[in-house]
């Protein structure tokens, strides 16, 4: 196995995600084989090739420095879980 | 007015701008009979009622607009774009009760082209998989057969259209998301080229790869409603400023094939495919080629990759786009949780489905540190080589053809057990994605086996929208239409 | 016990002084209510997209060239991805492997001779927003105003080796942002930033130490006393036969000491890749022939040449080269009237007076450098009396407008026509014998009255210096 269930919860905490631990080899098997079906890539020949990252070629257009604002803070506070009225209210780090 | 909903699109259209069916009398017949199929099909995640008949009678109240070439016209709307004041789910927990202050620009089109919109429909998670079975809010059933998927992500838009519960929708397609639901469901689906329609107000999934398209019972009604959305929008960033043509006057204009040469990939009519598809798309060829069309045998030698190469580089865009989706500022939050780190693993275990889970999972590693050469970069590195292959391909023809899917709709349920099973069913959309270029499904008959629809692909180069409906139209006149589902 | 050096690198975030943020058009105007200058996009809500500041890409060139960078004519945006809840999308839109420009320095001279900074690189990239955390309850408020303000991030080569030259070099490139008009420097509201890698080896050893990395020193005082505590600590730790941990450290400056961040320290893996959803940016020759033509000459290349071609002595040169509008200023006046050091004279004087007095910048002064200079001349020629010409600043620094007007408005013009002084010394010589026979006898205190008495009779228009040296060369 490529990545062991252990490394997958590791992934897994990375990303923000609980895997529930009886869930784990499952998870890690299914996640094995799609790694496997994957390795099918180092079959082609891709010395030289310049990687394609989106289809659009450049270069990324500019944007005019003006400020606007479009939105107030009610609509964008609006859907916050929780909020203060002025802020967005989070658990603190502990 | 029980069969408004057998009106095509353009001739809705007609109706309404002669005055002959009023805007408030088209919406009402809509939600009609979406109440009517719901229950069976289940297409929408929100059905917009009371909002969709206030539009229409106030489109009434100062009367057709000649100016704006869908007023009055029902839509839905896949809802992994946002439509303010409405929730935008994306098929997911997370987002279950989320409504957008912000219109995305292809919602602001159909807007400005009077079209009503009468609901969002529904999809597989954050349009990740290909049956519509991965929304958080249940499947949707394809309306030929309710034991069987529609297809996804885009299911409920091709559900909705197939069972007449709109007159067009639009879908988005990342890896084959409109066209593959759109064969399965008998209607018509355009993925376009990339950068030929606004992303912004789309939740991204794969950004190098999604696009917003119209779905439509046929091909002129498609190409209405893509003159509608496609166009130069400056707050999207890989939105290309390409001149538009008048498509739907092209289509009108293209009376057969003559000089057309479509290319027939190897690659796409040997093995795996299922007897019916194949016998459904060759038919759907003879009637090319006695219109006038040439068959030009090509290849696109790295098909056998392109899955990989797909699945790798949209796992990752996707692991970073759902990164938001933290509680923090919108969204489900998990309330118990008392602590940040809590919060966010805990928000996102119970807002995100099992397959974006293992998306995410799968894109997290294959950009992290030491995984990111081998798997990222040599993707996209196939990814150059995918799209060569069609540039070379389309030296020597005009179109591409192939058959959508290798199969026609499964029975629900049928896919369980191994994700990498689902994935292999996108082989023949998924490297149009990759490459960025237009590709459009067009029902050419139902199969001899399953008597459910088939689908058959044209494939063109960058900005070729209006060909690939032109030759769409006529093959559709060839072939006739498919009759309407039965039992609805 | 070896003698070890220390090897410290800095890495300045400067904000950018653009009027909207570098994706999307929210302003970035700072001291504003919590989250008022927000949109969808810098909130990181669904189906967002970034468009890039064209001015914020201007700026970061000017810095590159400015600072003897090569720009990379084609750099790409990375996804810089982490969890935090200042970061509404999940990740920072940065660079990573094809930054904006590579390979500059800057020259600096802590006290030792000038001594030459590399610049490994400059790239562009979004601010996050800030967290409060709360000290009662147990939550933090997130406030994303400053969330997308574009940053340039400057890393140094660990080319410097004391607290004091990274205080320099600190100083050196706070000079030219500012300068260059492109970041405001204002440390205590953070936007200038300073980020400190601190190691230390044995001298000669090649190798480098292990590093700690340095955060919340907010000043330069601070950045220097930071970087002296964390070297005399890590000293102390080998001494003892500890090690160095790499580690982030943060600097409490009320106890002077530096103390390794709580919690778990994960090492981060940022998984940077190309952003999707931006292309690659272009910069033209074209932009950059442009940007390098409308450089400004710089602090370090106008401080040496009012050395040398000024021939003004160092302090005032520093004095005069902190601020770009009081130099330009200067440099106005100079032209106008070709006495550097008179007009230098004045501007320490008089007008960084007034500049520290009332707290504005010379960029509020209505007077024009040319009426500056004309204040100068005037005295300097004896046309106006000095005081005269102290006033005539103070009157016209606010509102503006011609000193040769306003002298002759309100009769400031010194009389120095000696033959008209001279006929007015003897009158008052002549009107007064007892007080000449006395000042001739030794009461030089009568000077005053004689002075006293001319200035009456011309109504306080003699040139002072003047008379004095005509009644003195009368009495003989």
């Amino acid at each position: 196995m490529k990545v062991s269930p252990q490394e997958v919860a590791r992934i897994a905490a990375l990303a923000r995600l609980g895997i529930d631990q009886d869930r784990l080899d499952t998870f890690a098997a299914q996640f094995n084989g799609i790694l496997d079906y994957m390795d099918l890539l180092a079959q082609v020949d891709t010395e030289g090739v310049e990687p394609l990252y989106s289809p659009v070629d450049g270069p990324t257009r500019l944007r005019e420095d003006k400020a606007e604002s479009r939105h107030s803070r009610e609509e964008l506070l609006a859907s916050a879980p929780e909020t203060d009225g002025a802020h967005f209210v989070v658990p603190k780090i502990v | 007015m029980s069969d408004l909903h057998t009106m095509t699109l353009a001739g809705l259209r007609e109706a309404l701008a002669a005055g002959k069916i009023g805007a408030g009398e088209a919406t009402a017949a809509t939600l009609e009979r979406i109440a009517a199929v719901e229950p069976k099909v289940r297409a929408f995640v929100t059905v917009a009622g009371e909002r969709a008949l206030a539009e229409a009678r106030a489109l009434d109240a100062r009367g057709p607009d000649p100016a704006r070439p869908l007023w009055g016209v029902p839509v839905a709307v896949k809802d992994v774009i946002a439509v303010k004041g409405m929730p935008t789910t994306c098929g997911s927990r997370i987002l279950e009760h989320f409504e957008p202050c912000y219109d995305a620009f292809v919602v602001r089109r159909l807007r400005e082209a009077g079209a009503v919109i009468v609901g969002k429909t529904n999809m597989d998670e954050f349009a990740m998989g290909s049956s519509t079975e991965k929304s958080a809010f249940g499947p949707t059933a394809n309306p030929w057969d309710t034991t069987r998927v529609p297809g996804g992500s885009s299911g409920g838009s091709a559900a909705a259209v197939a069972a007449g519960q709109c007159f067009g929708a639009l879908g988005t397609d990342t890896g084959g998301s409109i066209r593959q639901p759109a064969s399965f469901c008998g209607c018509v689906g355009l993925k376009p080229t990339y950068g030929r329609v606004s992303r912004w107000g789309c939740v991204a999934y794969g950004s190098s790869l999604d696009q917003i398209g119209p779905m439509a019972r046929t091909v002129q009604d498609t190409a209405l409603l893509f003159q509608a959305i496609a166009g130069f929008d400056p707050q999207d960033s890989t939105c290309v400023d390409a001149a538009l043509p008048d498509t739907p006057a092209a289509l009108a204009a293209c009376e057969d094939l003559a000089g057309l040469r479509i290319g027939v990939p190897r690659e796409y009519w040997g093995q795996g495919l299922a007897p019916e598809v194949e016998a459904a798309c060759r038919a759907a060829l003879d009637a090319a080629a006695a219109r006038g069309a040439t068959l030009v045998p090509v290849e696109l030698p790295h098909t056998p990759y392109a899955v990989a190469a797909y699945y790798i580089i949209a796992m990752a865009e996707a692991s970073s786009n759902l990164a938001r989706f933290d509680g923090v500022r919108y969204g489900l939050r998990d309330k118990d949780a008392r602590e940040l780190l809590d919060m966010y693993v805990r928000s996102r275990s119970r807002g995100f489905g099992e397959e974006v889970q293992r998306r995410i999972m799968i894109g997290t590693y294959v950009l992290s540190a030491g995984y990111y050469d081998a798997y990222y970069r040599k993707a996209a590195q196939v990814r150059r080589l995918i799209r060569q292959d069609f540039a070379e391909a389309l030296k020597r023809c005009d179109v591409l053809c192939g058959p959508v899917s290798p199969v026609t709709a499964w029975p629900l349920g049928a896919m369980d057990a191994d994700p990498v099973q689902m994935y292999l069913m996108d082989i023949f959309t998924i490297s149009l994605n990759l490459a960025g270029l237009p590709g459009l499904s067009l029902p050419v008959g139902l199969g001899a086996d399953s008597g459910l629809p088939v689908g058959l692909q044209l494939l063109g180069p960058a900005f070729g929208e209006a060909r690939l409906l032109a030759v769409a139209g006529v093959l559709e006149r060839a072939l006739g239409p498919l009759p309407a589902p039965a039992g609805l | 016990m070896p003698v070890y050096e220390a090897v410290i690198g800095l890495e300045v975030h400067a904000q950018l002084r653009t009027e909207s943020k570098l994706f999307c058009a929210c302003s970035t105007r700072f001291g504003q209510e919590p989250n008022t200058n927000v949109c969808p996009v810098c909130a990181g809500m669904p189906g967002t997209l970034p468009v890039l500041n064209a001015r914020a890409v201007e700026y970061a060139v000017m810095m590159a060239l400015a600072v003897g960078c090569r720009v990379n004519r084609v750099n790409v945006f990375a996804r810089k991805n982490y969890f935090y809840p200042d970061l509404p999308l999940g990740y920072q839109i940065s660079q990573f492997d094809l930054p904006l420009a590579e390979g500059g320095s800057v020259t600096i001279d802590a006290g030792a001779g000038p001594k030459v900074v590399g610049i490994t690189r400059i790239h562009m990239e979004n601010d996050a927003g800030k967290s409060i955390h709360s000290q009662a309850e147990n939550v933090s408020f997130v406030d994303l105003n400053r969330a997308g303000t574009p940053l340039i991030e400057i890393v140094s080569e660990p080319d410097m080796r004391s607290p004091e030259e990274a205080e320099a070099y600190l100083r050196a490139l706070h000079s030219v942002v500012t300068w260059l008009g492109i970041c405001d420097g204002n440390m205590e509201e953070g936007s200038f930033r300073c980020d400190a890698n601190v190691s230390i080896r044995p001298v000669g050893q090649r190798e480098f130490g292990t590093r700690t990395e340095l955060k919340n020193m907010n000043s330069f005082r601070n950045v220097r006393r930071a970087i002296a505590y964390e070297i005399a600590r890590q000293e102390d730790l080998l001494a003892d036969g500890g090690a160095v941990v790499q580690q982030t450290r943060l600097f409490d400056a009320d106890k002077g000491v530096t103390h390794a961040m709580r919690g778990k320290e994960e090492a981060h893996d940022y998984r940077y890749y190309p952003d999707p959803d931006l292309l690659p940016v272009e910069i033209s020759e074209t932009m950059i022939a442009d940007l390098r033509a409308a450089l400004p000459e710089l602090p370090a290349a106008r401080r040496a040449r009012f050395e040398s071609a000024l021939g003004l002595p160092p302090e005032a040169v520093a004095a005069l080269t902190a601020d770009r509008a009081l130099s330009d200023y200067y440099e106005a006046a100079v032209a106008a009237y070709d006495e550097p050091r008179k007009v230098a004279n004045w501007m320490l004087s008089e007008m960084l007076r007034r500049l520290n007095d009332t707290g504005v910048g010379v960029a509020d002064c209505a007077l024009a450098p040319e009426g500056f200079a004309a204040i100068v001349r005037m005295v300097e020629e004896g046309a106006v009396s000095q005081k005269s010409g102290r006033d005539m600043f103070a009157a016209l620094f606010a509102g503006g407008g011609d000193p040769e007007a306003y002298a002759r408005e309100h009769g400031l013009a010194q009389v120095s026509d000696s033959a008209a002084l001279e006929a007015a010394v003897d009158a008052v010589l002549a009107a007064n014998p007892a007080e000449v026979e006395a000042y001739r006898a030794g009461k030089t205190k009568l000077m005053g009255f004689f002075v006293g008495q001319v200035m009456r009779a011309t109504k306080g228009q003699a040139n002072a210096k003047l008379l004095n040296e005509i009644i003195t060369a009368r009495l003989g």
